[in-house]
């Protein structure tokens, strides 16, 4: 509103001409337009209008009054989120999965596109690819029952191997020392293969007269990969690492709740979890979300954050 | 060319065996349960299968096809799957198409918005109350509606909308007259084929292997689909019974459905195991399009 102040009769005219210009272009293809809007709406619905809904953590959520005429209560139902016993079990919990993930199933795909692009013989290049792409496509809920399956105390082949090699068998899956690393190595198992694709692409992308030189200048096979093949998906590396991180404490729900029982609840009760138990299963929708809006406020705040830094450091940013 | 040095040589086969390790954890789960679900169940639960099937029935594929719920839960995936990619498909087309042409004023606005909304959403309870005041728990739509469009799909389509079909054909066509609708449906969507089949199989496979959603809004039983059933039978009865202690009548009902649970993991995933090597390829190309923007 500051041009308000400027004296009117050289602005206005300009003005109402970008103004009958934008007018112009929207009219022109007004199409284009009518076809975006039915997006926009169902935009504004379900992904708007619930942001807007998210008021409820701040309110005492009264399905008779809806969400706009629930009174206010502040910060109450965040205060009982962060004096409640679960506090700590959970940010312990997420962060720690979260941590693990980062640590385990972030490197493994760089080093399996490292290693497969290595690989002379065409046929055995083209069959570890298909292979190891292959288990992303099994669903959340075959991938755990397999667990249940093979973990299985008595009947699992992973404890009948155990009693073969003459130990006692393990109830890997309710114990609450197993949790993460099942979740965690399970997980690159399923998804190391998909995930390189990424930087196989870049390594695609890599000029063969840089390996041509090095190898002339003596390079060995290992020193090319270091200096050459390494660097080229270091740029991919790092926003992926941004997005990785950004996500540390949002750990999927759907895997954490497949393999959560009873018995490891101590290892395995995550933010996520703890939403839906309290909100969808006890319906205390005010409570719950506020832990879900505490979840997604520092999720984001944590993106934001590590691509601010990776843009200083690296001169590579998500946005 | 060079002579391979001895390191050379050396740092080749260490790749060589490191990747083959790689390949038989990958596959040997796989094929276990493959092996496994034609075994006599009785040789399964004494630890008698190692990698080979041992007997050989297919008891548990019959208990399958005559079993009432996951009979029904395939039917409703694949309603599922068939309406809710139809959806998917046509909605993320109607906002990339003008989100490609760079005479569309207003398309950073609206591309930060959308792209917004994958790093920051309002969450698994406002999401829920949403669907029960607009009366959808409960009902296909519930399956269809959350989530019915990817931004990250809606950047790749968007991204190959702008690189791999010409400038010039769209603008002759608007010179000849062709409204921006005709062109997309004449001109830029059969030139677009690959592409949009990629969008189907990752929207399809979506579909199909989904659960998080029935999870939330579905409780009645007739509605659900296979991801649920599948929990009932793989998941939540091996839980009981570890959690509770063990009966002789609950060994008899496994050594039942010890095979059939095999069996269910094999049928469950067959549509998607039987095309993927196929559509390989496409599925490939729709990541390489994707890391192009990212």
């Amino acid at each position: 509103m500051r041009e308000a102040a400027v004296p009117v009769n050289s602005q206005t005219p300009l003005r109402k001409k970008a103004a009958g210009l934008i007018y112009k272009r929207i009219r022109k293809n007004w199409d284009l337009y009518l076809l975006a809007l039915p997006v926009l709406v169902y935009f504004a619905i379900f992904e708007f209008y619930p942001m807007y809904g998210v008021q409820i953590a701040f309110k005492d959520f009264l399905a008779t009054k809806g969400i706009t005429g629930s009174p206010w209560v502040g910060l109450k139902h965040f205060e009982r989120f962060f004096d409640s016993y679960y506090f700590w079990r959970l940010i312990r919990n997420t962060l720690g999965i979260g941590l693990y993930e980062l640590l385990v199933s972030f490197p493994v795909p760089i080093f399996l596109a490292l290693m497969i692009n290595e690989v002379r013989n065409g046929f055995f290049k083209r069959f570890a690819q298909t292979v190891t792409y292959a288990p992303h496509f099994l669903s959340t809920v075959v991938l755990v029952g397999m667990l249940f399956l093979f973990l299985h105390p008595q009947n699992g082949v992973v404890n009948h191997m155990i009693e073969a090699l003459g130990f006692q068998p393990i109830s890997f899956m309710t114990e609450p020392g197993w949790f993460k690393t099942l979740f965690v190595l399970s997980g690159t198992w399923q998804h190391m293969g998909w995930s390189s694709i990424i930087y196989l692409a870049a390594l695609a992308g890599v000029d063969p007269s840089l390996h041509e030189a090095a190898r002339i200048d003596g390079a060995s096979q290992l020193q090319r990969i270091r200096h050459i093949n390494l660097p080229s998906i270091a740029p991919t590396i790092v926003i992926l690492l941004i997005l990785n991180v950004g996500r540390i404490l949002s750990v999927g729900f759907e895997k954490v709740f497949l393999m959560q029982n009873p018995l490891n609840m101590s290892a395995s009760d995550v933010i996520a979890t703890h939403v839906y138990r309290t909100g969808i299963t006890g319906a205390e929708y005010s409570y719950s979300a506020s832990v879900g809006l505490f979840n997604s406020v520092i999720t984001f705040v944590l993106l934001v954050v590590v691509n601010y830094i990776a843009r200083k450091v690296n001169e590579t940013s998500l946005w | 060319m060079i002579k391979q040095s001895t390191g050379d040589r050396f740092l080749q086969a260490v790749i060589y065996v490191l990747l083959s390790l790689i390949l038989i954890i990958v596959l040997y789960p796989l094929l276990f349960v493959l092996s496994a679900s034609v075994s006599n169940p009785e040789a399964l639960l004494r630890g008698e299968v190692w990698l080979l099937p041992n007997g050989f029935t297919l008891d548990g594929y019959v208990k399958v096809f005559q079993d009432k719920s996951i009979l029904n839960g395939f039917k409703n995936t694949i309603l599922y799957t068939v309406v809710g990619t139809a959806v998917n498909l046509v909605l993320s087309i109607m906002i990339a198409y003008p989100l490609s042409r760079r005479d569309f004023y207003g398309r950073n606005v609206i591309s930060a918005l959308l792209v917004f909304t994958m790093f920051f959403s309002g969450g698994m309870i406002p999401m829920y109350l949403l669907m029960k005041d607009l009366h959808l728990l409960n009902s296909m739509w519930a399956m269809i509606l959350p989530g019915a469009v990817s931004v990250w799909n809606v950047v790749i389509i968007r991204t190959f909308f702008q690189t791999s079909i010409p400038n010039e054909i769209q603008e002759a066509a608007s010179i000849d007259g062709c409204s921006n609708l005709q062109t997309l449906v004449r001109i830029v969507l059969p030139l677009s084929a690959p592409i949009i089949a990629v969008m189907v199989l990752f929207y399809a496979v979506s579909h199909w292997n989904a659960f998080f959603n029935a999870l939330i809004y579905l409780t009645d039983s007739s509605k659900y689909p296979l991801q649920i059933v599948l929990r009932k039978l793989l998941i939540q009865e091996n839980m009981d019974e570890l959690v509770s202690s063990i009966d002789e009548d609950k060994i008899k009902r496994m050594m039942q459905v010890e095979g059939l649970k095999y069996a269910v993991v094999v049928v469950a995933n067959l549509p998607v195991l039987i095309l993927y090597p196929m559509l390989q390829k496409y599925f490939v190309k729709g990541v390489m399009v994707g890391a192009l923007k990212g």
